[in-house]
């Protein structure tokens, strides 16, 4: 088992070196320090004196790949992508344009997305999956064919829109809860509970859609057949077996994003002005600000390949059947 | 007049091209037709199917743009030198140009008469300054006639036109199809008796004519849905949203197809170190956020677009090439799902044992490949697409929001909806721009919903219990 975690976290290593690859690509070579200069200090009339001072400021002024001065290693070492690469991987992610630890405002923002997204999660797995059971359980019926619909017309319906829609009626128009902000402690919950309740509401759509082809799948096995002639109820055949069956293809898409609610959401948290990692990401793309952005995707992909191997780990646990080697 | 195409113009055109050969392609293979038949003989499916026609043909009157010729101001007809206009207006423009010269001065609510808000007015008899609605510039109603009077005599008019055009089309469509005499095909279609739900079909198609036929004629006299901030006509810009919405649906499906069924086949027909460096590609890309990723792309793009203004002539080239620029990044981020599919179910496929016939026979690589596989995949790209589609009109708005979306200059959904935000905080609200994008945009997303569906449903084999 040990050694299983240890193979997948060796394997994870190439895939974020190739994470780092496109960025130093997206963010360095497409456009050049230089051009980056420019666009940052704005005016046409940028000396090229300004220019150098700018990247000697911002430690871009190595070479891309090669530097050819550098003699031996240093050939290699002693460039642009190894010193950016080089801080990522030690989680040090330099400082914002406006001149503040990136770090530390990661880890000051983190409590507030999680605020938002854990409640969120966990509310709509399980409101998700009890209505798929119980969809499940009266399939065929009126209840099920209008509930389908009622989940399409939820998914078709931009999330943007219930956000908006949910702050004038629940801020604007009958005052219950604050229409943005955030404050520390248990005081919180007065504004993190509309955006959860709209997130679980969004989310039902498609949430309960898949649970349910997950259930239905689950009810033309071999295995339920045998349990309805052995004479079990309805109810149970659905909670005993299909239920814990259904959990195998679930952890699937679920584990995964575990790791991924740290980034919080961009749209809900700047629409609530929730002081998170989303709405983080949001005024940095906003204001340009590169080191940011590039932060945020270097985090975003670990904490994705974090939930990869989260995703095996859960299996072993769960389906004996899954050997790990 | 000058036809001029933007670069999204011909990748739509060229699609569309491609859509109509493969179309023909498919319909002479008997069983592929059986199963769209199939599809198609869903009420749902058969009247999303029109709305997404109706929605996809305004698309196509928004991609074809011309330049005006400006006329000499000297009057000599044949001057040496024939100038274009900086502007570029498309078949839809010209269709709306009314409601584009007609702009108000600020909001106005739908149908309303005056503005929205009151302005100060200074009085020039006794010199005193007071507060009123002051009425919209281009809404005439006739004298002795009140505004829901007028209203209805227009109403009546256009939704009589718009009967008259439909019910021409419609009986057009009924002469041309099959072969029975023309008063049996109205009463099979009448009763509901033909094979595919063709009632169905002509009652949407009614439907949509009409409304619009209405909206569309009383745009003449009315702001329809309204005007925005700086009293631009929002049924129009909802129109132009269409063409935003539905060509980054589409069109970043054909940026994605190719790159996923390449690879998609490869990795799982070749294997060993193939398979490898793709499996490698794709998962280094699916880790990194999705919105992120588009996020990075969007503004390194940006500012390469403003370091090299020279590359277009006017905005609406930019924001074209933007347009562009967002379909390709978004089908760099989107091919991977696809991809893992298809890879998946070649591994499947070539374990059977037509295909180990078919190498053992040695047959060629290339040819077991386009014969036996391809067409065996055909239904998991086909639920793809559908399915990708609304998602991706749907990501859109969120992308607009978060700022990396299409060119603010560009009317989308998403620039409506981003907009009309600051807009609800008014007092009181102005709530039509929302509304109408929401409208638009529901439509759309539910039509393309269901369809999928069906599609869903009648392709996939493991629906078959």
């Amino acid at each position: 088992m040990l050694a299983y975690i240890l193979r997948r976290i060796l394997y994870a290593i190439p895939i974020l070196i190739g994470v780092n690859l496109i960025t130093f690509v997206l963010f360095f070579m497409i456009n050049s320090p230089d051009d980056m200069a420019r666009a940052q200090l704005g005016a046409k009339q940028v000396t090229p004196q300004m220019i150098e001072a700018w990247k000697v400021e911002k430690g871009y002024d190595k070479p891309l790949f090669l530097n050819p001065k550098a003699t031996g290693v240093e050939k290699i070492s002693d460039t642009l992508f190894m010193q950016e690469s080089l801080k990522l991987f030690a989680f040090d992610f330099g400082f914002s344009d406006a001149n503040r630890d990136i770090g530390s405002d990661i880890k000051e923002r983190m409590g507030p997305s999680l605020a938002i997204a854990l409640p969120t999660f966990f509310i709509a797995l399980v409101t998700n999956i009890s209505l798929a059971l119980l969809l499940v359980l009266f399939r065929g019926s009126v209840l099920d064919t209008s509930m389908m619909v009622i989940a399409v017309m939820i998914m078709s319906i931009s999330g943007l829109f219930y956000i908006i829609a949910g702050q004038v009626l629940f801020s604007k128009v009958w005052h219950w809860v604050p229409i943005s902000g955030y404050e520390p402690g248990w005081s919180a919950v007065k504004f993190v509970i509309l955006p959860v309740i709209i997130g679980v509401f969004a989310g039902m759509g498609a949430g309960v859609r898949w649970y349910r082809s997950i259930f239905l799948e689950q009810m033309n096995q071999d295995y339920v057949r045998t349990a309805r002639a052995k004479g079990l109820s309805e109810i149970s055949v659905l909670f005993k077996h299909v239920l814990k069956n259904g959990m195998l293809p679930i952890l699937t898409g679920v584990v995964v994003v575990i790791p991924s609610l740290f980034m919080g959401s961009l749209v809900m948290e700047s629409f609530f002005g929730i002081p998170g990692l989303g709405s983080y990401t949001i005024d940095a793309i906003n204001s340009q600000d590169f080191a940011i952005v590039k932060a945020m995707v270097f985090l975003g992909s670990v904490l994705y390949i974090v939930g990869l191997i989260l995703t095996d780990i859960s299996y072993t646990l769960f389906d004996p059947r899954v050997k790990l080697s | 007049m000058n036809l001029t195409l933007l670069w999204t113009d011909i990748m739509v055109w060229i699609l569309i091209f491609a859509l109509i050969g493969w179309g023909w392609v498919v319909s002479r293979s008997p069983q592929v037709k059986k199963q769209w038949h199939t599809i198609f003989r869903s009420r749902i499916a058969m009247a999303s199917a029109i709305v997404l026609l109706f929605y996809l043909s305004f698309a196509l009157l928004d991609s074809v743009h011309m330049r005006h010729t400006v006329q000499d101001k000297s009057g000599h007809a044949a001057s040496a030198e024939v100038h274009y206009k900086g502007e570029m207006v498309s078949l839809l423009d010209l269709l709306f140009a009314h409601t584009i010269e007609h702009t108000e001065r600020t909001y106005s609510a739908p149908f309303a008469t005056h503005e929205y808000a009151k302005s100060i007015v200074v009085d020039e008899k006794d010199n005193v300054t007071r507060q009123a609605y002051l009425p919209l510039k281009y809404v005439n109603i006739p004298a002795g006639e009140s505004e829901m009077e007028d209203i209805v005599r227009r109403s009546l008019g256009a939704i009589g036109l718009g009967l008259f055009v439909s019910l021409i089309l419609v009986f057009l469509h009924l002469l041309l199809k099959g072969k029975e005499r023309f008063g049996e095909k109205v009463r099979y279609v009448w009763r509901g008796e033909t094979e595919l739900p063709w009632r169905t079909a002509y009652l949407t198609f009614l439907l949509l004519t009409v409304t619009f036929v209405w909206l569309y004629v009383l745009s003449y006299h009315y702001h329809v849905l309204g005007t925005d901030k700086v009293g631009g006509d929002v049924f129009y810009q909802s129109l132009k949203s269409i063409r935003t919405g539905v060509l980054i649906g589409i069109l970043t499906t054909l940026v994605m197809l190719p790159v996923s069924i390449v690879l998609g086949i490869s990795a799982g027909f070749f294997g060993g170190w193939i398979d490898d460096i793709i499996q490698y590609i794709y998962t280094t890309l699916n880790s990194i956020p999705g919105v992120l990723l588009i996020a990075a792309a969007v503004l390194v793009m940006q500012v390469m677009m403003d370091n090299h203004p020279q590359w277009f002539e006017t905005t609406l080239e930019r924001s074209d090439l933007r347009l562009l620029f967002l379909i390709m990044i978004l089908g760099v981020t989107s091919w991977t799902g696809l991809c893992r599919l298809l890879r998946a179910e070649t591994l499947k496929i070539s374990q059977v044992e037509f295909v180990t016939a078919a190498k053992a026979f040695g047959v060629s690589k290339w040819k077991i490949i386009f014969r036996h596989i391809m067409p065996n995949l055909m239904h998991i790209i086909l639920i793809s697409v559908v399915l990708d589609f609304s998602g991706l009109v749907l990501a859109e708005a969120v992308l607009s929001y978060v700022g990396v979306g299409v060119d603010p200059t560009m009317y989308s959904w998403g620039n409506m909806i981003n907009q009309a935000r600051l807009e609800m905080a008014r007092e009181p609200m102005v709530w039509w721009s929302l509304f109408s994008a929401f409208i638009f945009m529901f439509i759309l997303v539910l039509a393309a919903n269901l369809l999928s569906d069906r599609v869903q449903t009648v392709l996939d084999p493991r629906n078959k219990s």
